[in-house]
C-alpha cells in the first residue's frame, strides 16, 4: 500500500514537472518565430527580412503596361501633353495634399522654390512661376517627380503614380494662380491696373480658398 | 509527551499568519507598481540609435510632415521607417560631411539599410493597425505623444492593454478632426464635446473591446 502512494505521487510530480517544462516553450509569446515588417534577420548576409523583389518582379495587378500613365510618355518617347486622370476637385485637393507633403520642405508652398529646407541651405531650385516651367508639358513634372531632376532624387518610392499625376495637376494650378493673364481680369478692373492702381485683391482670395475646402471633401 | 513548543509560540505562529497577508498584500502592491513602472513598460525610455535623428529639428524645425517620412501610416498596419535614400534627398547636400551622418552615407553608397533600435513595440500576440486609427480621427499625438518636441524618439504611454482599452471604451475623449491626425499641439476650435458627437457620427466609430479585435 505503501509503496502505491509513494509511486502514484512520484507520476504525479513528474507529470507536472513535465508540463511545467512544455509551458516553457510558449514563454516567448511576446518575440514569436515570425518576422515585423523590417526585421532584422541572422538568416541573410545583409541582415534583412524584407527581402529586395527579384528585377522585374510584377504583383498581380500591378502591371504598369500604360506609359502614358505609368511613366507619362507617349508611344513615340515624348511627354504626355496632357494629364492622362481627369482633372477634377477630388483630384486637385488630393495633389495640394500630396503637394504639401513632398514638395514644400524645397518648392515652398506656392511653388516659389524658397522652402524650409532651402532657407537652410539647399539648392534653390526655380520657382514653377517662370515662362520655361510653364510651357512644359504635364508630363515633364511627372517624369521630375519619378525619376528626379540634378540634385533632386527621384520621389517614385514616396509618392505613387495617381499621387504624381494630382501632385501635378495642382502645379498647374498653381501656375494659373500665380499668372492671372490681364486680359482674362474684367475689363474695369484691368484698366485701373494698367494706371498703375494697386487692388487689394484679398477677399477674392479668401472666397477662392472658401471653394477649394468646399468641394475638396 | 513533553510539549514541544513554548506558549509563546502561539503568538508567533498568529503573527506569522496574519502578517503573512499583509506581507502578501505588500509583495503583491510592490509588484504591480513594478509592472506599471518605466522599466517594464519601456515608457518615457530614450534608447541608443545609430544616428541621432532629431524629430524635433526635422518636424517642428522645418515643417516637414510625417508622411514624408512614415509614407505607410494612411495605408497599412506599418507606419514605415523611411530607407537611408530618403534622408539622402536632402542630406546629399545638407549636412554632407558631418560625422554623425556617416552611417547614412555609406549605408547609402553601399545599398545597405541602417539599424534603427525599436521604440513602441507590441508583443507579438497583439495586431495593431495604423491605418485605421488614422482614418477614425486619433491623432499620432495621442499615442506617441509631443513628437515634435522630442530630440530622440520615446515610448509617450505605457502601450499597456488598459490604455488601448481607455480609449476603445471611450474614443470621443480623444477624436479629431481628420485633418488634423498628424498636427502636433492640436487644440479643438469647436465646443470638444459636441464636435466629438458630430465627428463619432460622421466617422462611423465604432472600436470594440472583444479580445478578438487586439489578440487574433
Ligand atoms: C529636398 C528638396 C526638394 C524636394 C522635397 C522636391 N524638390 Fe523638386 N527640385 C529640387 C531642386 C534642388 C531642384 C533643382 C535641381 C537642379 O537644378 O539640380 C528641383 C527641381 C524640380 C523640378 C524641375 C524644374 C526645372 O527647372 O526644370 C521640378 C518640376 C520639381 N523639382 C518638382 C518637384 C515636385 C513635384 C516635388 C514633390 C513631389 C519636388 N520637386 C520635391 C529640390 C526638391
Ligand atoms: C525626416 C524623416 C521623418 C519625419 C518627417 C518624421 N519621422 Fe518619425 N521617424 C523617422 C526615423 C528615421 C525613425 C527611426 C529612428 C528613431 O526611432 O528615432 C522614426 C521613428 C518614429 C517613431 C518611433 C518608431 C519606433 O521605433 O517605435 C515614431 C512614433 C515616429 N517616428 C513618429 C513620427 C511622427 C508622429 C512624425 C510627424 C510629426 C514623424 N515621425 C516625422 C523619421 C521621420
Ligand atoms: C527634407 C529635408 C531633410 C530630410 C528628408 C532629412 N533631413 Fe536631416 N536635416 C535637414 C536639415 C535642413 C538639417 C539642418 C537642421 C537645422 O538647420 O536646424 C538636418 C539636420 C540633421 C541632423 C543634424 C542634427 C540635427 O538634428 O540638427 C541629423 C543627425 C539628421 N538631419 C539626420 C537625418 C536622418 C537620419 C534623416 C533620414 C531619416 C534625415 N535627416 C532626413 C533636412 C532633412
Ligand atoms: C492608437 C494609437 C496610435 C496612433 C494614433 C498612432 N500610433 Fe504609431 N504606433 C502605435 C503602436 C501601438 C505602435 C507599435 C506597433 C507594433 O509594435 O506593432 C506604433 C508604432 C509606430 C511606428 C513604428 C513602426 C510601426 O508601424 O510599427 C511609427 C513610425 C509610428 N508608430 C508612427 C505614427 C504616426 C506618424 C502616427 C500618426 C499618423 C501614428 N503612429 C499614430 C500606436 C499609435
Ligand atoms: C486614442 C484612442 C485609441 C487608442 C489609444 C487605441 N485605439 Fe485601437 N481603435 C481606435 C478607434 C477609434 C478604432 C476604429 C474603430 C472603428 O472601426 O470604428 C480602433 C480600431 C482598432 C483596431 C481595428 C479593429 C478592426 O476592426 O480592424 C485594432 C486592431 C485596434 N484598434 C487595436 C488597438 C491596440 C492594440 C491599441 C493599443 C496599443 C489601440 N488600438 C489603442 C481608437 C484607439
Ligand atoms: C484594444 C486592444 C485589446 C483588447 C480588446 C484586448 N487586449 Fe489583451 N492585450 C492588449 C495589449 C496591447 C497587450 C500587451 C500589453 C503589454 O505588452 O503590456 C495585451 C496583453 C494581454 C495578455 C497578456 C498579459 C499582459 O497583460 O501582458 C492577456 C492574457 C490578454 N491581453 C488577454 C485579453 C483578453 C482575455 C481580452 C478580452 C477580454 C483582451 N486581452 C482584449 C490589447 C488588447
Amino acid at each position: 500500500m505503501k509503496t502505491d502512494r509513494w509511486a502514484r505521487s512520484l507520476v504525479a510530480t513528474v507529470s507536472v514537472l513535465i508540463s511545467m517544462a512544455a509551458f516553457t516553450g510558449c514563454a516567448d509569446m511576446k518575440d514569436q518565430p515570425h518576422h515585423e515588417p523590417l526585421e532584422y534577420s541572422s538568416f541573410f548576409a545583409d541582415g534583412r527580412s524584407s527581402r529586395p523583389l527579384v528585377e522585374g518582379t510584377v504583383a498581380r495587378g500591378h502591371l504598369r503596361a500604360d506609359d502614358r500613365i505609368y511613366r507619362g510618355l507617349e508611344a513615340d518617347g515624348s511627354f504626355v501633353a496632357q494629364n492622362p486622370l481627369v482633372v477634377d476637385a477630388a483630384l486637385l485637393s488630393r495633389g495640394r495634399n500630396r503637394f504639401e507633403i513632398y514638395c514644400t520642405p524645397c518648392h515652398g508652398r506656392v511653388g516659389d522654390g524658397q522652402g524650409m529646407v532651402v532657407q537652410r541651405g539647399y539648392k534653390q531650385p526655380s520657382s514653377y512661376h517662370i515662362d520655361r516651367l510653364r510651357g512644359v508639358e504635364d508630363g515633364y513634372f511627372y517624369d521630375v517627380i519619378t525619376n528626379g531632376f540634378g540634385k533632386m532624387s527621384s520621389y517614385a518610392s514616396q509618392v505613387k503614380p495617381r499621387d504624381r499625376w494630382a501632385i501635378v495637376a495642382y502645379i498647374r494650378a498653381l501656375q494659373l494662380s500665380q499668372y492671372a493673364d490681364l486680359r482674362s481680369v474684367d475689363a474695369a478692373i484691368g484698366a485701373r491696373l494698367e494706371a498703375g492702381e494697386v487692388i487689394d485683391t484679398r477677399r477674392h482670395d479668401a472666397e477662392g480658398e472658401e471653394e477649394h475646402h468646399g468641394t475638396g471633401h | 509527551m513533553a510539549q514541544l513548543f513554548h506558549r509563546s509560540a502561539n503568538a508567533v505562529a498568529r503573527f506569522t499568519i496574519f502578517g503573512g497577508v499583509f506581507l502578501l498584500a505588500g509583495l503583491g502592491y510592490v509588484g504591480w507598481i513594478f509592472a506599471h513602472s518605466s522599466f517594464m513598460t519601456g515608457e518615457n525610455v530614450y534608447l541608443k540609435q545609430p544616428v541621432p535623428f532629431s524629430h524635433d529639428h526635422h518636424t517642428a524645425g522645418l515643417g516637414i510632415d510625417c508622411r514624408y517620412c512614415h509614407t505607410s501610416v494612411e495605408e497599412s498596419n506599418f507606419a514605415g521607417i523611411p530607407p537611408v535614400a530618403t534622408c539622402m534627398n536632402c542630406h546629399n547636400i545638407m549636412w554632407k560631411r558631418e560625422d554623425m551622418l556617416a552611417p547614412i552615407r555609406e549605408a547609402y553608397a553601399g545599398g545597405d539599410a541602417i539599424q534603427w533600435s525599436r521604440v513602441n513595440d507590441m508583443p507579438d500576440y497583439v495586431y495593431f493597425d495604423h491605418s485605421i486609427h488614422v482614418r477614425k480621427g486619433m491623432g499620432c499625438e495621442v499615442c506617441h505623444g509631443r513628437v515634435d518636441r522630442q530630440p530622440l524618439i520615446r515610448q509617450a504611454t505605457s502601450m499597456q492593454m488598459a490604455w488601448c482599452l481607455d480609449c476603445h471604451r471611450d474614443p470621443g475623449k480623444y477624436i479629431r478632426p481628420r485633418e488634423e491626425v498628424f498636427t502636433m499641439g492640436y487644440r479643438p476650435t469647436e465646443d470638444s464635446r459636441s464636435m466629438a458627437e458630430r465627428l463619432l457620427k460622421e466617422y462611423d466609430v465604432n472600436p470594440g473591446t472583444d479580445c478578438g479585435v487586439c489578440h487574433r
